[in-house]
């Protein structure tokens, strides 16, 4: 199952990079791009914390541990927007102070995470059919 | 080379009584007169004068028309002393224009001013120089283009015409015509022979030195004197041009030399300023010396250019003129822009400025630093002839006019680089040009500059991305002067402040019409503040003044707890009320007739206007539904786009958007947990659906009580509209604001406006912007998207360097600005800025513009303060003295001396940065209240810097004794002029009269023992127990003291979009209070005074 959910999370994060890279370059604007990005925090932060929380019932506690800090820190963003803003991503901040550069470089830290954890998943489950 | 002081008009006045078209079609010839008396020429503050029409002949001479030359007539004649015309009667009757005289003046004089060198040797030369130089402009085809060269240039004469070499011949020369070493080859020997001197003995040496720099420092000074005598005399002994290379080589030693003797002139500078300055022995040693001499050799070693250069780059612009006489027969050599010679040089203007600049100030010694006049922007180090073509500081501004040429270097100067932009300022002139093709770089859509280089003339190179590019066949024509082969002399080229017509490639949809809608708040709140009845009033006044044509569009919307339309459908008899109580899915009642056409449904309107104010008295709503009637208004306008214009009186309560008061008045004083951010997004979703559809809103807050300013103004914020705030308007209660309120509605109704704009701002390759201030939506890196412009909203970008700027001896900025005008053209207004860039730190010190820095500093602190709290905002101001103070002790200052050292250009830097922490945005522990804070925040981010550096640190004038003395001149008037004093309690005395301008506000302050005439003839009353404790206005009388005071507080008025209230004040005065919160220098209950504030510095600073 933790497959499964990453195989959601996964195409999220290549998503994101790209539309962030899109913006970056002028493709799309501002506007669209965040309002994009935005509709995938809740889903992402979500889908994080029931891995997450899964790992922890399945007492896996190595693989608990590490996506602790991870899920924590979506979820702190995620309480963290100002009162104000449009969500995670607002475009009238995006271009502001090198935001998207900070963007783009969580992005990409993510998903070198997650596929850390993918192929670690993919290793466990292995071992686990062949025990079986 | 100092080019006598050029013309200084960098944007004359190309207009003028039967001037002819310069453009391929029809021709735009934009004079606008607008409320801002100081025109286009920087350089010579409210002396531009129109083209008198004497002046106009030499234009219309056909293919003569030369484009900046001839207008500088006016200008010139302006500086130039009586006396120096003396020299040259027999110019006169050669000359199509009295301007000639002025040319070969300075040949006459300068030298004469100089080291006895020069004048021996320059004596001899303008007798036999001038007869030759004359006979040649009788045969010159182009006898108008003339003046401006032998004004700006008198080595243009020579350098240009072959038949000007003659008077060089005089020295025994025998220049083939063509090679013009006249103007390049440098060192004569008399003049070589003294600069040798001063190399092995520089105290004395510095005497004759020093005379060469002061000319060059205020950049009109009589002009001429800085350049020529340097050149001139070497003119005379230059031999046949091959000796160029030997003379190549005795400049470059010359270099040298000069640059050991005007270190030496800088020490002794300093001294000077010790003896008179009352420093202590601590504050003179020269900074810098290896910087100082590299900079100083590039200056004096420009003669040696190479000497292909020479053929085709007469020094600079003034050369370009001089490359009409040049080539008078019509041949198309190429002439390279003043660009080129840059590279190679560092004006005399830069040079005395550098040492002024470089002495270090001690803060806690030198107690009067504030300069008695405006401050003025420091110039970029730039040879004269690309700085005359700059962009005016007004208009666009760089916080370090020396760009650092690493990201390093600027991270260790500690200063923020950043632009202050003021693009759309109502301008008296602006040259327009009308062209099918708008040549742009290919590659970074750059507009042509005066700042590009011409490789040839078929190509010319982008100065911001380095593409060559081709010159397109029709650029090859000069409008201007009806020449073919002159692309270097178009408009274009020529004005780094130029609007284009924009052909159709500019536009995504037909122009829009300008569409003006008006929301008013009804509710019982608002009824009760009367606003109505004076908006409505002066509306009707301004109907016809509204900006637009036969296409404007009008309508109303107001609003209680529901929202009610106004159809003013042609044919009805009186306006039609539609009211829409679904206030949580507004839909428009009807699709059409609720915008009308303003001219065509005029009755209707007006009838409207004037019962709308009694319609509601009854009413007992006491509900606002402002976020249900913004999208009402949003879907009205949204298939047209255009302006919306809110009035606003209370928190609005019911439907979408409602807001609650987050205002806890016991917390003002706390710097904390105060509400700077919006508490909704929904204004900002509102705002960038506007934006979105080219709609502005702009509110009108009239408000007593807290109405979450913080949530509402998003709503400007970000669809480019702007604020205004009334804290507690009333009709009866509050009849200043009253007057405020018509008065600054008059100006924003009447104003220009720019619909549908766009603004991008482009830098130089290696520098970047990174953040951006102001109201509007960045749709992309470097996109802002303006639904509309006004021409009293100021910008400001944070840039930093991302790639080192190494080989690169400027940058330049351009900020193209693409609008719709309110006649429905599309047009682009384009502001160039060419900055120098510096690899040393001194030299970055050197450039610093404070104001600006203060600007860009307090636009970065109202972000901080949002983003984190106020009192980090606090600090990191007070950071950014300490850090760019400390750094500049460590990095800079060779011998660490006690006491606060600042560079020369920074010296007011903590005490701008004190009146920022004292200012209403910024300060803790008082009785502001959170509106009137948030919009301070949002004038800081939203005035351009002049208003701002006012609403910061006042000026203060004594007003009780003014004269006539150095008084301006407009129309008429005769405005004094009384020099600004620091805002202290200890320079206010008992028997003045004291004037405070805070840009917003007035006060006139009058002390006890105020001299009876000043009671009695300005004030009107018998003494001073009888004046009035509420007075806010001058009663005009027939008395010589009352016309100054009343001319010189309307004159202070008038050069601001806004309307400052006068409050007159007595020692007992309740108001007293706000004038001396305004004394920046004091200490306040709060707030450090300014002494303490730099002990506090230099506490931090020696750490």
């Amino acid at each position: 199952f933790c497959i499964l959910s990453y195989c959601t999370i996964f195409p999220y994060l290549v998503f994101q990079i790209i539309t962030l890279s899109d913006l970056e370059c002028d493709y799309i604007n501002a506007r669209s791009c965040c309002s994009k990005l935005n509709k995938w925090v809740v889903p992402e932060v979500i889908g994080h914390a029931v891995v997450t929380v899964l790992m922890l019932i399945s007492l896996h506690w190595f693989i608990f541990l590490l996506n602790l800090p991870v899920a924590t820190w979506n979820i702190y963003r995620y309480i963290m927007v100002p009162s104000g803003n449009m969500g995670v991503f607002d475009p009238t901040e995006i271009h502001n102070r090198g935001q998207l550069k900070s963007h783009m470089k969580e992005a990409m830290i993510k998903l070198g995470f997650h596929l850390l954890c993918f192929f670690m998943y993919l290793y466990s489950m292995i071992l686990a059919l062949i025990n079986d | 080379m100092a080019q006598p002081a050029g013309p200084p008009a960098a944007y004359p006045g190309r207009s003028g009584a039967g001037q002819q078209p310069y453009s391929n079609g029809p021709v735009q010839n934009q004079l606008m007169h607008l409320s801002d008396g100081q025109g286009y020429s920087p350089l010579v503050p409210g002396s531009y004068s129109h083209q008198p029409p004497a002046k106009v002949p030499p234009h219309q001479a056909p293919g003569q028309y030369n484009y900046s030359g001839s207008q500088n007539v006016s200008q010139l004649n302006n500086y130039q002393g009586p006396g120096q015309t003396l020299n040259r009667p027999p110019v006169a009757p050669f000359s199509p224009a009295p301007v000639q005289q002025a040319g070969p003046v300075p040949q006459g004089l300068l030298p004469a001013s100089h080291n006895s060198a020069a004048v021996s040797s320059a004596g001899s030369f303008p007798p036999g120089a001038s007869p030759p130089v004359l006979s040649h402009w009788q045969c010159s085809p182009a006898p108008a283009s003339q003046p401006a060269g032998s004004q700006t240039s008198p080595l243009a004469h020579a350098t240009g015409t072959g038949s000007a070499q003659p008077p060089s011949a005089l020295a025994g020369n025998t220049n083939p015509p063509g090679s013009y070493q006249y103007a390049a080859s440098p060192g004569g020997p008399p003049l070589q022979n003294s600069y040798m001197k001063p190399g092995s003995a520089p105290p004395p040496v510095a005497q004759p030195l020093t005379p060469l720099h002061p000319p060059a420092r205020p950049p009109l000074g009589p002009p001429p004197v800085g350049g020529p005598p340097l050149i001139r005399p070497s003119t005379l002994i230059a031999g046949p041009p091959n000796t160029q290379s030997l003379l190549n080589s005795a400049v470059n030693r010359e270099g040298d030399a000069t640059s050991a003797a005007s270190d030496g002139s800088v020490v002794q500078n300093s001294y000077d300023a010790i003896e008179g300055g009352g420093l202590t022995a601590t504050s003179h040693h020269s900074p810098a010396p290896p910087n100082l001499k590299m900079n100083r050799n590039v200056g004096y070693a420009y003669p040696t250019l190479p000497p292909g250069y020479q053929n085709t780059s007469p020094p600079g612009a003034p050369g370009m003129q001089a490359s009409a006489l040049q080539y008078p027969d019509g041949s198309k050599h190429f002439h390279q822009p003043a660009l080129g010679t840059n590279h190679l040089t560092a004006s005399m203007g830069g040079l005395s400025l550098q040492q002024e600049g470089l002495r270090p100030v001690n803060l806690l010694q030198e107690r009067n630093i504030l300069p008695t006049t405006v401050l003025k922007a420091p110039v970029p180090n730039l040879h004269e002839d690309i700085q005359k073509l700059n962009c005016n500081p007004e208009l666009f501004r760089c916080t370090l006019t020396n760009i650092p040429q690493t990201q390093a270097l600027l991270n260790k100067a500690k200063l923020p680089l950043g632009l202050l932009l003021h693009p759309f300022k109502d301008l008296s002139q602006l040259p327009v040009v009308t062209s099918s093709t708008i040549v742009r770089c290919r590659s970074c859509r750059t507009y042509i500059n005066p700042f590009v280089s011409f490789l040839d003339q078929r190509r010319w190179k982008c100065n911001l991305c380095y593409r060559v590019n081709d010159v397109p066949e029709e650029f090859m024509y000069n409008p201007v002067t009806r020449v073919y082969g002159e692309p270097h002399k178009r408009p274009e080229v020529q004005n780094a402040t130029i609007e284009f017509m924009a052909p159709s490639e500019y536009m995504l949809r037909p122009p829009q019409p300008p569409v003006y809608l008006f929301v008013f708040d009804v509710s019982h709140n608002a009824i009760e503040t009367g606003y109505l009845n004076t908006v409505c009033q002066t509306l009707l006044d301004n109907l016809d003044l509204l900006p637009g044509n036969t296409r404007t569009k009008i309508g109303f919307i107001t609003f209680d707890s529901t929202i009610h339309f106004y159809s003013l459908q042609e044919g009805l008899s009186q306006p039609q009320m539609l009211i829409v109580s679904d206030i949580e899915d507004v839909f428009i009642p009807m699709p059409e007739n609720l915008l009308v056409n303003l001219n065509e449904n005029k009755e209707l309107i007006q009838d409207l206007l004037r019962t709308l104010p009694q319609m509601f008295t009854k009413s007992l709503e006491t509900q606002s539904a402002l976020g249900p009637a913004l999208q009402a208004a949003f879907k009205l306008m949204s298939p047209t786009g255009g302006r919306i214009s809110v009035f606003q009186t209370q928190l609005p309560s019911v439907g979408m958007g409602a807001l609650k008061s987050r205002e806890e008045p016991n917390q003002r004083a706390t710097a904390k947990d105060i509400h700077l951010t919006p508490s909704t997004d929904f204004y900002k979703k509102l705002a960038l659906d506007c934006s979105g559809q080219q709609v502005a809103v702009d509110l009108f807050l009239l408000s007593g009580q807290y109405s979450d300013l913080a949530s509402l103004g998003c709503i400007s914020r970000y669809s480019a509209g702007s604020v205004y705030y009334y804290q507690s308007y009333h009709h009866k209660h509050n009849p200043v604001q009253v007057e405020k309120l018509q008065k600054e509605l008059k100006r924003y109704l009447t104003r220009k406006i720019g619909f549908e704009a766009v603004m991008r701002i482009r830098c130089t390759k290696g520098l970047s912007i990174h953040t951006f201030h102001g109201n509007f939506f960045v749709r992309s890196t470097d996109l802002l998207s303006l639904p509309n412009v006004n021409p009293d909203a100021g910008y400001a970008v944070q840039m930093s360097v991302e790639e080192s700027l190494t080989d690169m001896q400027v940058v330049s900025f351009q900020s193209a600005l693409l609008y719709t005008s309110s006649k429905g053209e599309r047009r682009i207004r384009v502001h160039t800025m060419c900055l120098p860039v510096v690899t040393t730190l001194s030299d970055v010190y050197l450039g610093a513009d404070v104001q600006a820095i203060t600007g860009l500093l307090a636009n970065m602190a109202v972000d901080r303060s949002v983003s984190a709290t106020l009192s980090d905002a606090r600090d990191a101001l007070v950071n950014a003295v300490i850090d760019s103070l400390s750094a500049y002790r460590s990095s800079v200052l060779s011998i660490q001396q006690p006491g606060l050292m600042a560079p020369y250009s920074l010296r007011l830097f903590p005490l701008y940065v004190l009146a920022l922490l004292k200012q209403k945005a910024f300060q803790t522990g008082t009785n502001a209240r959170l509106d009137e804070r948030i919009f301070t925040m949002c004038q800081v981010k939203n005035q351009p810097l002049v208003y701002l550096m006012l609403m910061t640190h006042p000026s203060l004038y004594r007003v009780d004794n003014l004269t006539d003395e150095g008084a301006l001149n407009i129309n008429d008037r005769t405005i004094p002029q009384p020099p600004i004093l620091q805002l202290s309690v200890e320079k206010l005395s008992r028997d003045g009269a004291y004037l405070m301008d805070a840009g917003s506000v007035m006060f006139l302050w009058i002390g006890k023992n105020c001299g009876q005439t000043f009671i009695s003839q300005v004030l009107g009353v018998p003494n001073y127990g009888s004046i009035p404790q509420n007075m806010t206005h001058l009663p005009e009388l027939e008395t010589a003291e009352s016309i100054r005071t009343i001319a010189f507080i309307s004159w202070l008025r008038e050069q601001r979009p806004f309307f400052p209230i006068l409050y007159i004040i007595k020692d007992d005065s309740p108001l007293k209070s706000s004038f001396l919160q305004n004394m920046i220098e004091d200490r306040t209950e709060s707030a450090l005074s300014y002494y303490e504030f730099l002990l506090h510095i230099q506490q931090q600073v020696n750490k």
